[in-house]
């Protein structure tokens, strides 16, 4: 048996889906957080039953992919858990209508019902509820209330006994029932709302804008910092380092297995920089030079998320992302992508045309690095001097903002226009936050950890076989002509394949000038993305279009290795 | 009769009707913008930006080009 949650673009489906199962999910405030179903198990009359967070919709009609996923995964539900937004209860039902068209047994959530009140909204649930022919059951999922409720009263879904009506009766059939059931009595603003319209005005948006786009960069750099140098690194210097130091006693300070576990001691000491073992480098890399600054940009991404300010910072992009043959809500990928590009891949999804998704997608593939990467780079060049990580990441910029502007004039096609609801800002909760970030801290570990090692360990074994000196001949041309790299950062390139972090991490050890950290990171960056994100593009791009974009992204890893080679 | 692009901000109307295809008009239906409802323009981004309007008590942002073929009565 399977049961659905199903309605509009952020009501609160993933939160109501977390507090049903226990299986946590990425919940945020703004519509399109859900991209892809999740299922999880409930106890449901003493069976074990699937639970499925289906992506928010508008209609069973669906636009664009996310809502396919909704209206594919309609027929397979035996039961719908209908979650409708008490403050917009017109429009919500709409879809509602739609839903119990369907003859499933159905129950309506109103969740956000604290919201409705407090906007002075009040709803007649006995009698909505014989009107639609359903239960009905207010919730509020963010603080659980209503939840144990929905659930003791999930065994009362029916199938609405009311005939099913057609599109033009629909509408008039929902003003009847808003008639019957609900008053609005007037509210002041309040100063929340205020600042929803002055955050979207047209110059005190781009303001605010700027302003939070600096302190999220300030605090970032803040707390990563503060982390790694007060806290990880003290920790992994004084207490990890000895520890491996008698380990590499056992391992007799040398031989096979001392170099993959251990790495190469460096002036007869562990240098978790260049030793490059599983245990040293291995570990040093994604816990103490990453987890940092990926723990404080999902704080910062976690608050701006579920304030509720990425939508409004899609309308002030709109403009740009035009020239790019995107709109405003393809800022969401690249944000995302900021974080890792896996989900910025995914959330490629929330973009109605094909030609969107791939403009999007190769763009936050080749020019977005992610947090670790970023991390990486920040320690590698950042020692050179702010100048020079200045220049990677203008290059970064230049190659996102012209690849796109070519990108729009050569595919063919037109871009759509930006259609998205601008939810209210809300007071994050903070449990909620806190969830959020751990699961995604924990995410990233898990999938960092078992590639990292994996790169560690693979660049050991090559390079004991002697293939990497092999490849280093045959790339030779491109790598220390074109670029001005040394041949040994062939290796770093490789590695790049399966992890960014690790690669950029392996160009420390080499020496390099400030222009060839500057090469090495910028083409690290472009030439092609790692396999994860490879896989995610396959599956949302296709194995043709994905080839497509890999070639631009290598060619465009040749001319601008080869340009700041030049310049610098 | 005037199009929603051509209303000033913090302007009421009335939807009198879509103007475009079929698939326009079901998008804009299912967000809850239909004839007869009203409809308040919050704020238009420069440089042919986005449009802002207020529907239901909620908020949306539609493209220039979608808000153009909206034709709104607007109260005197």
């Amino acid at each position: 048996m399977k049961i659905l949650l199903m309605g509009n673009p952020n009501v609160g489906k993933s939160v109501i889906f977390s507090r049903l199962t226990g299986v946590h999910v990425i919940a945020s405030n703004y519509p399109g957080t859900t991209v892809e179903y999740t299922k999880g198990t409930l106890k449901f009359e003493d069976k074990k039953v699937e639970l499925i967070d289906v992506p928010g919709t508008y209609t069973l009609e669906p636009a664009c992919e996310a809502e396919k996923v909704a209206t594919e995964m309609v027929k397979e539900g035996d039961l719908i858990i209908n979650v409708v937004d008490s403050t917009n209860l017109e429009r919500n039902l709409y879809l509602t209508l739609q839903i119990l068209a369907l003859k499933k047994p159905t129950v309506v959530v109103l969740n956000m019902w604290d919201d409705a009140k407090h906007r002075g909204i009040k709803i007649d649930l006995e009698k909505l509820g014989k009107l639609l022919g359903v239960p009905v059951i207010p919730t509020v999922a963010v603080t659980g209330e209503g939840i144990k409720n929905l659930y003791t009263r999930l065994k009362d879904a029916k199938v609405p006994p009311h005939p099913t009506y057609s599109k033009d009766e629909r509408w008039l059939h929902i003003g009847e029932i808003i008639d019957k059931v609900q008053v609005v009595t007037h509210h002041h603003h309040t100063l929340i709302e205020k600042f929803e319209d002055a955050s979207i005005a047209p110059f005190f948006g781009i303001l605010l804008f700027l302003v939070v786009l600096a302190t999220s960069f300030q605090i970032i750099r803040f707390i990563g910092e503060g982390l790694i140098g007060y806290a990880f690194d003290p920790f992994f210097e004084g207490i990890y380092a000895p520890l491996i130091m008698k380990l590499s006693a056992v391992l007799g300070h040398g031989g096979f297995f001392h170099d993959i576990f251990v790495g190469k001691l460096i002036n007869g000491s562990i240098d978790f920089g260049q030793s490059f073992g599983l245990v040293t480098t291995g570990f040093y890399v994604p816990v103490v030079m990453v987890l940092p600054y990926v723990f404080s940009f999902y704080l910062i991404l976690g608050v701006l998320e579920d304030v509720g300010y990425l939508p409004r910072l899609a309308v002030l992009m709109d403009n740009i992302m035009h020239r790019l043959g995107l709109h405003g809500a393809a800022i969401i990928p690249m944000i995302l992508g900021l974080g890792c590009n896996v989900p910025g891949a995914l959330s490629t999804r929330i973009l109605e045309s094909k030609r969107e998704k791939f403009i999007a997608a190769t763009l936050m593939a080749i020019a977005i690095p992610c947090m670790a990467q970023t991390a990486m780079i920040i320690g590698l060049v950042g020692s050179y001097g702010g100048r020079y990580l200045a220049i990677v990441f203008g290059t970064l910029f230049i190659v996102w903002f012209s690849l796109g502007f070519i990108l729009n004039k050569v595919l063919k096609g037109e871009s759509p226009e930006i259609f998205l609801e601008i939810p209210h800002y809300r007071i994050p909760n903070i449990g909620a936050l806190a969830k959020k970030l751990w699961m995604r801290l924990v995410g990233f570990l898990l999938e960092a950890i078992p590639f990292v090692l994996l790169g560690v360990l693979l660049v050991n074994i090559l390079y004991t076989i002697g293939f990497i000196e092999m490849i280093s001949k045959i790339t030779a041309p491109i790598v220390t002509v074109l670029w001005g790299l040394p041949e040994s950062a062939i290796s770093a390139l490789m590695v790049g394949f399966l992890r960014k972090d690790v690669a950029v991490g392996m160009l420390r050890p080499l020496n390099l000038t400030a222009g060839q950290a500057v090469v090495g990171s910028a083409v690290l960056a472009v030439y092609f993305p790692c396999v994860a994100t490879f896989a995610v593009l396959i599956r949302e791009l296709g194995i043709k279009d994905t080839f497509k974009s890999a070639l631009i992204m290598m060619g465009t890893a040749l001319i601008i290795g080869t340009v700041l080679n030049i310049v610098l | 009769m005037i199009s929603l692009a051509d209303m000033k901000v913090n302007q009421i109307g009335t939807v009198i009707r879509v103007d475009g295809g079929a698939g326009l008009a079901k998008r804009l239906e299912a967000m809850g913008i239909r004839e007869g409802k009203n409809i308040t323009k919050l704020n238009c981004m420069m440089m042919r930006g986005p449009i802002i309007v207020k529907i239901n008590g909620c908020q949306v942002a539609l493209g220039r080009g979608m808000a153009k073929k909206i034709m709104v009565e607007v109260g005197t």
